[in-house]
């Protein structure tokens, strides 16, 4: 994944010795932040984000700490509104490919044999599409509306789930606690339940925060390309396109912001996911 | 009367074919893991099972819990053919047949307290509720010394050093009221200085409960000290099995005197058996008796006919040429 | 004439927890040609002395203080150059896993050339007949020069290792747990190998957990605990006549072929090593400890010529 290599990139120069602590620390203050702008979004932002709110394309001052759009409105005010379709797109996709793809991967890869070699084609055809190129003719099909775009975006990512879950519980099912488990008589469901599932349990979280990552960006050129919400709502990439015709004239301020939170909230999951897997890392496993 | 009794056991594994052996369509070939293996094990009886690695005395044991499907052979367990036995009946007879695994480490799950480790097999074969296993979990705990028992039943496995990890994996096993315990290596991973302590629980359970056991070890020492009787495998064979100490004192089969001259101790005998070269593939087994390309005494007849297990309870041997001395 | 004098050598690791001393206050001396045998349990340092002869500690570890005296000179105080020259052509190792010391991808006999040259200029051509002649002294065939360390068996392979570690024609070989992946019958065959070589002018430092083997193989025996050498001396008395109570509860604890005997449980668990026990490390194992053993380290004594650190024996 991009984002998680330029999390590393991008943190690692910042502090040198960053462990896996400190990176996660990070995460969770900017991931923590955004979050609780968008609960409080209506009372920090100043101005409502859909009403005209001071001159047209008036650049960053007191009054409009991000300036104004082309209609007028504050961006302050829809930078913070806009953190909410985002967070709630992401964590429900994410939340629904977690959902479908580690219980399939776990089951497949537990279970082996032609069942496994099918799902793996077909989870493996997935994977091998760009995950927003996918996202798009999915979205496209359905149409546009937040609830399709979570579709689509969970839909990309059952595959991240499924491939790692698959692996991991191949790897385990051949552990010698899983045979003892057996010697004693265990099923087929309790190994799974007991003694496979809760050793997958922090990778799964590694996955969830880095697939997280990855999806906010989807979810933006998404949105850029107006498959998720419609005027006046403030999303991050639906304002990066609206802003996008008045860059060349020198009116920066209407994208740069929008995007500069897509990064930062994509970089803080990139951190907690990386730092999370640096300090579980399987070759650390006691 | 025999508790145990494996007639002909054969395990083959098939071997990985490479890339071009697919190409010229080779025909599969076979580790033979198990070779045809026979033996019985009485009621109340210790049969240790002892010989170098890769001689198949692992995958015996694994047969005989079930965790691997014999090639061919039979298991009897209590004069009931295991194989051809009805699903639910199979459940109960892998209920009184317990494994103890060689690596602590390995054996336990890592993200599973102690105590679930007990109360599991309680609560497969629903013999206790939740709270009824809890109690004998504690109890099992303390009685193969992991005191006090509460305590150890909230710990993690990597809160516990290899000989507790060990002694929760005896405790798993014991805590079914099994009637038959294959130790597979149980104490080769654990210090010196406290293999002593992990020999001695699992005697006391043999005697407390008129266990039988099969003893899975390489170490004779080990095996002779647990065992009444010492059955030793070479390349998926036994060739000798009988008393431990008419084979110890009196081997017959020149394998077996071979590993005895090898046995490091504080009170060395004088024997001196030859042995040539490396343990032949078991891909490609030699014709005649398996062991006559390092045997000092293989002639003709060796290379050509594979000797049977020949003898009595008290000691069987395979070997044209069996040897005639005494060990004091 | 004596090859090496350690004295009072203490090699300590830095953890989260707090300072192990794996080694504490060791003093050890090794005469030419002997085969000395130092045995115990894991964790007891016997490899961490072993690693520190080399110098091969790095951090966490650290040699905090002592003497490591080859053949007069300090070791310690060489530079890592010079170091790098007495590893191989003065002292050799061979360690437990042979395959993590062999490079897969180069075959035996090139592997050996290369460790001969990179100490001696010699020629390609004799460099290859010097290999083989040092495949032979460990018994293995000539031919297996052209052989890849995957395409031999275990003990095999262990061979080529002392094969490599003699072939600078070290003076003093230092041998960690070498046959411990191995079974008995190439055991006593490498055992054998090593054993003959003292014969050849060369000393043998054999580290195992394996009492019984130590005590058949070696002329003297160190028996270490937690750090320290709690008592060392000739191999047939030390095991006839054991002083210190851990050697005692060491012999009575392993199962023996030969000897009729039920073993004996040594109680308790070996020590945690960050916060080792109060005076004697042994003592909550000890079946004879005194209240003295409690309180203070005992010193160390010398009893009908063997060294034994033991209060029992304090006069």
């Amino acid at each position: 994944m991009i984002v998680k290599n330029l999390a590393t990139r991008i943190f690692k120069p910042i502090i040198p010795e960053a462990e896996g602590r400190n990176m996660v620390i990070a995460g969770l203050a900017i991931v923590s932040i955004i979050l609780f702008m968008a609960i409080f979004a209506d009372i920090i932002a100043p101005y409502n984000p859909t009403k005209f709110s001071g001159k047209p394309l008036s650049p960053p001052s007191p009054s409009n700490l991000m300036g104004t759009d082309n209609l007028g409105r504050d961006v302050f005010s829809r930078v913070i509104h806009g953190s909410r379709v985002v967070l709630m797109v992401v964590f429900s996709a994410s939340a629904v490919s977690m959902a479908i793809g580690v219980p399939i991967g776990l089951i497949s890869g537990y279970f082996g044999g032609k069942l496994d070699r099918a799902i793996s084609m077909i989870m493996d055809s997935m994977y091998a599409f760009p995950s927003l190129i996918l996202a798009i003719a999915i979205a496209a099909v359905l149409g546009p509306s937040v609830f399709n775009a979570v579709i689509a975006i969970s839909v990309v990512y059952v595959p991240t789930y499924f491939r790692m879950t698959r692996g991991q519980t191949l790897s385990l099912k051949s552990r010698l606690f899983v045979e003892a488990a057996r010697a004693s008589g265990a099923g087929n469901l309790r190994i799974m339940r007991k003694y496979i599932f809760p050793n997958l349990v922090t990778t799964v979280i590694v996955v969830f925060s880095l697939s997280i990552a990855d999806a906010i960006l989807t979810e933006a050129g998404l949105s850029f390309l107006g498959f998720i919400v419609s005027a006046p709502t403030p999303d991050w990439g639906f304002d990066l396109s609206s802003g996008r015709p008045y860059l060349p004239s020198g009116y920066w301020w209407m994208i740069t912001f929008p995007g500069a939170m897509v990064m930062i909230l994509a970089l803080g999951f990139a951190l907690i996911g990386e730092g999370l897997s640096e300090l579980y890392a399987p070759g650390r496993e006691r | 009367m025999e508790i145990l009794r494996v007639e002909n056991l054969k395990k083959y594994f098939p071997v990985q074919k490479s890339f071009i052996e697919v190409l010229l369509s080779k025909e599969l070939k076979f580790i033979k893991a198990v070779d045809g293996v026979s033996f019985g094990v009485k009621k109340g009886e210790i049969l240790s099972l002892v010989g170098e690695s890769g001689c198949g005395k692992t995958t015996v044991g694994r047969l005989i819990t079930g965790l691997e499907e014999p090639t061919d052979g039979k298991i009897y367990f209590k004069g009931e053919d295991v194989s051809k036995l009805p699903k639910d009946r199979r459940k109960e007879i892998y209920r009184s047949i317990q494994i103890i695994f060689q690596d602590p480490y390995a054996s336990l799950n890592p993200r599973m307290k102690i105590g679930e480790h007990i109360t599991d097999p309680l609560l497969i074969h629903d013999i206790a509720d939740n709270d009824t296993a809890r109690k004998m979990a504690i109890e099992m705990l303390e009685r193969v010394g992991l005191v006090p028992g509460e305590q150890f039943f909230n710990r993690l496995p990597y809160q516990l050093s290899g000989g507790q990890r060990q002694r929760v994996a005896i405790a798993r096993a014991m805590v079914l009221n099994p009637e038959f315990i294959v130790a597979d290596e149980a104490v080769s991973m654990i210090d010196v200085s406290l293999r002593a302590a992990i020999l001695n629980l699992l005697l006391s359970f043999k005697e407390e409960y008129n266990l039988s056991m099969l003893f899975i070890t390489h170490d004779l020492s080990v095996a002779k000290l647990v065992g009444e009787r010492i059955a030793v495998m070479y390349l998926g064979r036994i060739v000798e099995i009988g008393d431990v100490d008419d084979v110890i004192h009196h081997p017959k089969h020149p394998y077996t005197a071979a590993l005895l001259s090898a046995v490091p101790s504080f009170d060395k005998r004088d024997l001196k058996v030859d042995i040539r070269g490396d343990v032949s593939n078991p891909i490609d087994l030699p014709s005649g008796c398996r062991y006559n390309p390092r045997c000092p005494f293989a002639d003709d007849k060796c290379k050509e006919s594979e000797p049977e297990l020949e003898g009595d309870d008290f000691h069987s041997f395979a070997c044209w040429h069996p040897l005639d001395i005494e060990v004091e | 004439m004596m090859v090496l004098d350690i004295k009072n050598l203490s090699t300590h690791y830095h953890s989260r927890r707090g300072t192990i001393k794996a080694v504490d206050r060791v003093s050890l001396k090794i005469e030419e040609k002997e085969f000395v045998g130092i045995v115990g349990e894991s964790g007891c340092g016997k490899s961490t002395l072993a690693f520190s002869i080399m110098r091969l500690i790095s951090p966490p570890g650290e040699i905090v203080e002592g003497e490591i005296l080859f053949r007069g000179r300090d070791l310690l105080k060489l530079s890592e150059e010079e170091m790098r020259r007495v590893r191989g052509k003065e002292i050799g190792m061979v360690f437990q896993d042979p395959m993590t010391s062999l490079d897969p991808l180069e075959k035996i006999g090139d592997q050996i050339i290369e460790t001969i040259q990179m100490h001696e200029e010699v020629d390609k051509r004799s460099a290859l007949e010097k290999a083989e002649e040092l495949l032979e002294s460990v018994g293995l065939p000539r031919n297996r020069v052209n052989y890849y360390p995957h395409q031999l068996s275990g003990g095999q392979r262990q061979r080529v290792m002392i094969a490599l570690a003699i072939a600078l024609n070290p003076t003093l070989l230092i041998a960690d747990e070498p046959t411990t992946a191995l079974d008995v019958i190439v055991q006593e065959k490498i055992m054998n190998i090593l054993k003959g070589m003292t014969s050849e002018g060369r000393s043998i430092i054999l580290i195992t957990h394996d009492f019984s083997l130590a005590s058949e193989k070696s002329d003297r025996i160190v028996i270490m605990y937690a750090g320290w050498i709690v008592e060392m001396g000739e191999s047939s008395k030390l095991v006839n006549e054991p002083l210190h109570p851990y050697t005692k509860g060491l012999l009575d604890s392993v199962p023996d072929l030969w000897l009729d005997r039920k073993i004996k449980t040594m109680p308790g668990l070996p020590p945690d090593l960050v916060n080792p026990p109060r005076g004697c490390k042994f003592h909550p194992r000890c079946p004879k400890a005194m209240d003295v053993c409690k309180e203070r380290e005992p010193t160390d004594a010398t009893v009908n010529g063997r060294f034994v650190k033991c209060w029992l024996y304090e006069v």
